[in-house]
């Protein structure tokens, strides 16, 4: 009994509280922008797709931007350029401008693709039943390519909510930074960063497993 | 020659073979027809060492195959296969596909090996296609450039499992000619196949499976004529 | 709104100790690609053919690498590892942590690259007298290689964004040396819009190089 106590010295009931709440905000910050970033990247995904001119020499290559830069430069950079032009963003603000844009971008990909895989000989199908753009859309489209990209997306918001834990650089006390504080005064590092990461894992696993096996079956 | 006797074959629980007992001569063409999942496939793979045996024995020319102290890399140089699925290399060309094993294999040099692979895709027809990756290739190309592959390593025997099974009708003719060339020019051949008019023209003899068990074998005439089994002149009528 | 004056002349004046940084970003970007390589090829192999302990240590390396922030594996190398008394220098967790990360996600790369080329093709190169050896080497791998070429051009791409992370754990490569900087001028913008810049460029640099090489290497 006493080992464990002294094991425990440095961290108690409070502490585990404290990376609790942080770990609610890792998971705040990363629905916000999966959720925004997700309906964005559609469109811009749309608009890649339907391929104007504009789109292709415009929104392309300020997407590829957001793919080719780390994105803890991104994060440093908006921060530092928000007050520049005059917003006043907290730590919480641009992380989630920020992870939104980033997501937007990596979705814009794989919504594309998703419309691609529907095929030229299905649409023309759906359209020969009389099917208006928007119906074929929403019911040949969608639920087609939206199956085939979907485990790509689900690969996107799981990553998003891995790299949410860079936030922690604008001081925003998520998961990872939280984790970072304890360890500095309670000196404990293995058995914190293993809730951190047990935390992580618990919610990624189960996830892109059960994504994996939808793709599976849908395959068949 | 090759002699099979008392050859077992399981897969876990479930055997495939029982007890098969089959000698081929040189210079024999030898049909084997049946039933899907009657174990014709397996067979070949356990005459060239692709599937170990659980009992009895398979001799080429002497040497058992499944034999501890056995070469069966060297063995397998005299007995060419030729699969269902043509499955060319599609990372080399024509030439390469054919060139590669005499190279590696037997340690010819390049210019050997690349003058055997020509000889034999000549033999095969595929001349005009020496640079060409297979992807640029018809089924039935594909499975000629499998043949002459094969060839290639100068085997004594060739084994064909359902060599036109996978081919859209229309090619299936180029490769049956092509195997008939083969028989033509003596080459000793057992056939697993689908094809009742090239079994009953070009065999010498032609067996039946049923089952895992050899039901009956004897020439074309008998098979197709007067089949002494049921099963066999069950599966016949079906067949046609 | 615009009252903010830039200042550009001190990163220009830094600019070589930069470039000079973008290399060791490349350098450690690409020794952990190679490290990465070695290992994920072990891991796919082990996970396709053994059972047993080894199976669920690949198993087990595998998606922890995957389900884990990248900066959580930083972190691992770096202050959980100081927990036995093991302290690697900036660098070495660098290199720890981005090799762990990449040789994660190109074990399953290359474990679908293997799945990808059909059984039979092993078959007919052992049925014309190859050995196993000369199988593999003449006949699988080179088709796996083909397979999981982008997925590893892409991976090594990431590999040069997660080394940004090295500016949290002091390791001076071309984020940690622009962090150096930024603090020292307080032209934090300035200095991050430029390696925003070069972090750019070095990824175009390796998606072009990359494509060139294909052509190459690629004749069907
Ligand atoms: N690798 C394997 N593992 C387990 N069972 C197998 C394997 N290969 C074949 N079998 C089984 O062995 C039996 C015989 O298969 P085989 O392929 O020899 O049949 P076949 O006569 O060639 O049929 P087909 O005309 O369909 O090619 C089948 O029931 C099959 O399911
Ligand atoms: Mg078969």
């Amino acid at each position: 009994m006493n080992q464990t106590i002294s094991f425990f010295s440095g961290f108690n009931v409070n502490d585990f509280w404290f990376l609790g709440e942080a770990a609610l905000r890792t998971l705040w910050i990363s629905a916000l922008s999966v959720t925004i970033g997700t309906v964005l990247g559609g469109f811009f995904g749309w608009m890649l797709y339907e391929g104007r001119l504009w789109a292709t020499l415009t929104l392309a290559p300020v997407l590829d931007i957001f793919r080719s830069v780390p994105l803890i430069i991104q994060l440093v950079l908006f921060y530092n350029f928000a007050p520049i032009v005059g917003l006043d963003l907290d730590p919480f603000g641009s992380g989630t401008v920020i992870l939104t844009i980033y997501t937007a971008a990596l979705v814009a990909n794989v919504a594309r693709g998703g419309i691609e895989a529907v095929g030229k000989p299905m649409r023309r199908a759906a359209r020969s039943l009389g099917m208006s753009y928007w119906q074929d859309m929403r019911y040949v489209v969608l639920p087609i390519g939206g199956r085939a990209v979907f485990p790509a997306w689900v690969g996107v918001a799981l990553g998003v909510m891995k790299d949410s834990a860079l936030v922690s650089v604008l001081g925003y006390v998520e998961l990872l930074k939280a984790s970072q504080i304890l360890i500095t005064r309670t000196q404990e590092p293995f058995l914190i960063l293993s809730i951190a990461g047990a935390f992580y894992f618990a919610l990624s696993f189960p996830i892109s497993r059960y994504a994996a096996q939808l793709e599976k079956r849908w395959a068949q | 020659m090759i002699e099979i006797s008392g050859l077992e074959k399981y897969f876990g629980a479930l055997q495939v073979l029982k007890g098969i007992d089959l000698n081929v001569q040189k210079g024999e063409v030898l049909s084997v027809i049946g039933a899907s999942g009657s174990g014709k496939s397996t067979l070949l793979y356990c005459i060239n060492g692709l599937e170990p045996i659980q009992k009895g024995s398979v001799v080429v020319d002497g040497t058992d195959v499944h034999a501890k102290g056995t070469d069966i890399n060297k063995l397998r140089q005299k007995l060419g296969m030729v699969f269902q699925q043509w499955n060319s290399f599609p990372h080399l060309t024509a030439l390469e596909n054919v060139a590669l094993a005499p190279r590696i294999v037997k340690g010819k040099s390049k210019a050997e090996a690349k003058e055997i692979a020509e000889k034999q895709l000549k033999h095969v027809g595929l001349e005009d296609k020496l640079n060409v990756f297979p992807n640029a290739l018809s089924g039935g190309q594909q499975q000629r450039l499998a043949i002459a592959r094969a060839l290639a390593m100068e085997p004594t025997y060739m084994l064909f499992d359902e060599a036109t099974s996978a081919l859209d009708p229309e090619l299936v003719g180029e490769v049956l000619d092509t195997m008939r060339l083969l028989a033509e020019e003596g080459m000793t051949m057992i056939c697993v196949t689908h094809e009742m008019g090239f079994a009953r023209d070009v065999s010498d003899r032609v067996a039946f499976f049923h089952k895992g068990v050899m039901e009956e074998i004897g020439p074309p005439a008998q098979i197709f004529g007067q089949a002494e089994s049921e099963n066999t002149r069950k599966f016949l009528a079906n067949v046609r | 709104m615009f009252d903010y004056n830039f200042h550009w002349r001190p990163v220009l004046k830094s600019l070589p100790d930069l470039l000079e940084a973008g290399l060791l970003t490349l350098q450690v970007a690409a020794l952990s690609m190679i490290i990465g390589i070695v290992i994920g090829l072990a891991l796919a192999l082990i996970r396709l053919k053994l059972k047993g302990p080894l199976y669920w240590l690949a198993t087990g390396w595998v998606e922890l690498a995957r389900n884990t922030p990248a900066l959580f594996q930083l972190f691992f190398f770096g202050f959980g590892l100081g927990a036995f008394g093991v302290h690697l220098s900036p660098f070495l967790i660098v290199l720890a942590g981005l090799s762990f990360n990449c040789a994660g996600y190109l074990a399953e790369n290359f474990r679908g690259g293997f799945q990808a080329v059909p059984d039979t093709q092993l078959r007919a190169a052992r049925s014309l007298g190859m050995t196993s050896w000369q199988a593999y080497t003449r006949i699988i791998i080179p088709q796996v290689f083909k397979i999981v070429y982008h997925p590893v051009t892409n991976q090594m791409v990431w590999a040069v964004l997660m080394s940004s992370l090295g500016m949290l754990v002091g390791f001076r490569e071309l984020s940690g040396e622009t962090q150096f900087f930024a603090s020292r001028t307080f032209r934090i913008f300035e200095y991050f819009a430029v390696t925003a810049i070069i972090y750019y460029v070095i990824v175009k640099i390796i998606l072009v190089a990359s494509r060139l090489l294909a052509m190459r290497l690629f004749r069907y």
